[in-house]
């Protein structure tokens, strides 16, 4: 059974950009899109572990900090070297002006 | 600045499969986490920002001087005149594919990815580098920067090699390794020290792009002996030789004579404050500090990043020559002792950082 929790206010995080979430002893990167979307992956690079929420947000991609490794945010999808594993994606919803994840 | 001693790590082993390697992993400095001056995330978002604009004029500068200096260099090969052409033709060939290279590896140069990959492929086969291996040996370059045993581009071992540095700025022994790598990769041959930073599904495009650019050589070669001229060779090879001096000159300096295994950028590389011109065929790299602390932030971005971040920096070097002047004596005294290495001081308004981890901690000072 997955649980819904609350990250964040829907106005925390500006247009085409990203916000790191604990919670539950994990780290997510939670993501709003150009388009006014919202979407979550796991918080860390899968490369070596740099927290996302660190780098760049351009379209639908996020550009980690540290080496510049690109993933499609919306799907998990690596975008090429130096990042080969795909991120884990997760379920959002905003309700009531609040972004929601389904963890677990 | 204050010259250091340290007796922490003499003999040092600088292979990425042996002794400090192993060393490096356990005592926490592979991978660690390195210090960061703050930014407000508005601020860095702001220089974080793509474009294609200045990426694009400084390509098209680029290679209209590339080819109207090979026109010249071709044009009046075999008089004196040739000699000009061939220098402007040779030092952005052999040079300025340097920066290149490093920048669309990257992903920053531009806003748009093909343009990225476009130029990384031309400028990696011009500064020979393969384009695999190098994008993965600069990626751990940033993960473990002037780490002995793990950081596979530290450019001046201890002691140096002194022989081999000046030899370099003529490309002579970087091509000979260069085109000796070529054809053990090209022969389906990926190294024990390329394994450790390549992953085994890359393995394959290091081969590939390998057996293209031996095939590249090889016709070069040929139209050589079918005209009876050098003249193929003085546009596709020979460049990397006698124009790779400006990027030796101005790599040198990101991080020689510095401290190894710290894990504070400000500590282990050089910011210089240099000529428009070398700026432009370094690309900017010349603000080394910042590239280093924020990878992310584009070329072009980087002057405004460090009058962001300088009060938290060492002062920077004013001038080339002046780098030179500190970096040279600090190689000659290494020559007799290989602990030495040039201590950076930071501002009284810098913040330390995790001095426990450096294992070049100051033991003995003396003011230099």
């Amino acid at each position: 059974m997955s649980d819904w929790v609350e990250a964040c206010a829907a106005g925390d995080i500006d247009e085409e950009d990203v916000m790191r979430f604990d919670h539950a002893g994990r780290t997510y990167a939670v993501y709003r899109s150009p388009d006014d979307e919202y979407f979550a992956t796991d918080g860390l690079c899968s490369h070596e572990k740099v927290h996302l929420a660190d780098g760049l947000v351009m379209d639908d991609i996020i550009e980690c900090p540290k080496h510049n490794g690109r993933f499609n945010y919306k799907t998990g999808d690596a975008r090429g070297a130096p990042v080969c594993v795909n991120l884990k994606t997760y379920p959002v919803k905003v309700d009531g002006g609040k972004v929601l994840i389904q963890v677990g | 600045m204050t010259a250091i001693t340290s007796p922490a790590l003499s003999g040092r082993d600088y292979s990425l499969t042996g002794r400090d390697a192993k060393r490096a992993v356990e005592s926490g400095l592979a991978a660690a986490e390195w210090y960061h001056t703050e930014i407000p995330r508005k601020q860095m978002k702001e220089l974080m920002q793509r474009s294609d604009q200045p990426a694009i004029r400084d390509t098209v500068i680029w290679l209209g001087a590339l080819i109207l200096g090979g026109a010249g260099g071709a044009w009046f090969w075999g008089t004196w005149w040739c000699v000009p052409f061939f220098f402007v033709y040779g030092t952005l060939y052999g040079s300025s594919t340097d920066s290149r290279w490093h920048e669309c590896g990257h992903g920053t140069a531009f806003r748009t990815q093909w343009m990225n990959d476009v130029v990384y492929q031309i400028a990696c086969f011009m500064i020979m580098r393969n384009p695999v291996t190098w994008r993965w040996s600069h990626t751990r370059h940033h993960t473990d920067t002037i780490i002995v045993g793990r950081d596979p581009e530290i450019a001046v071992m201890r002691p140096p090699d002194l022989v081999r540095l000046v030899l370099n700025f003529f490309g002579i022994l970087d091509a000979w390794h260069a085109m000796t790598d070529m054809v053990r990769n090209a022969a389906g041959v990926i190294s024990a020290a390329e394994k450790t930073f390549i992953p085994e599904q890359e393995q394959p495009k290091a081969i590939r792009a390998a057996r293209i650019w031996l095939a590249i050589y090889v016709a070069t070669i040929a139209l050589a002996f079918y005209l009876h001229s050098w003249l193929p060779l003085m546009l596709v090879g020979l460049p990397r030789l006698y124009g790779a001096w400006h990027h030796v000159m101005t790599g040198l300096l990101q991080h020689g004579g510095l401290a190894e295994n710290v894990i504070d950028h400000r500590l282990n590389s050089r910011t210089v404050y240099m000529n428009p011109v070398s700026r432009f065929v370094y690309w900017n790299m010349n603000y080394h500090v910042e590239h280093h602390m924020f990878p992310m932030v584009p070329y072009h971005a980087l002057p405004k990043l460090h009058e962001l971040i300088k009060h938290d920096l060492p002062a920077p070097t004013p001038s080339i020559l002046a780098g030179y002047r500190e970096m040279v004596p600090a190689f000659l005294r290494q020559l007799r002792n290989e602990d030495y290495f040039i201590k950076r001081e930071l501002p009284p308004t810098a913040k330390p950082y995790r001095e426990e981890l450096h294992n070049d901690n100051p033991v003995a000072a003396a003011a230099e």
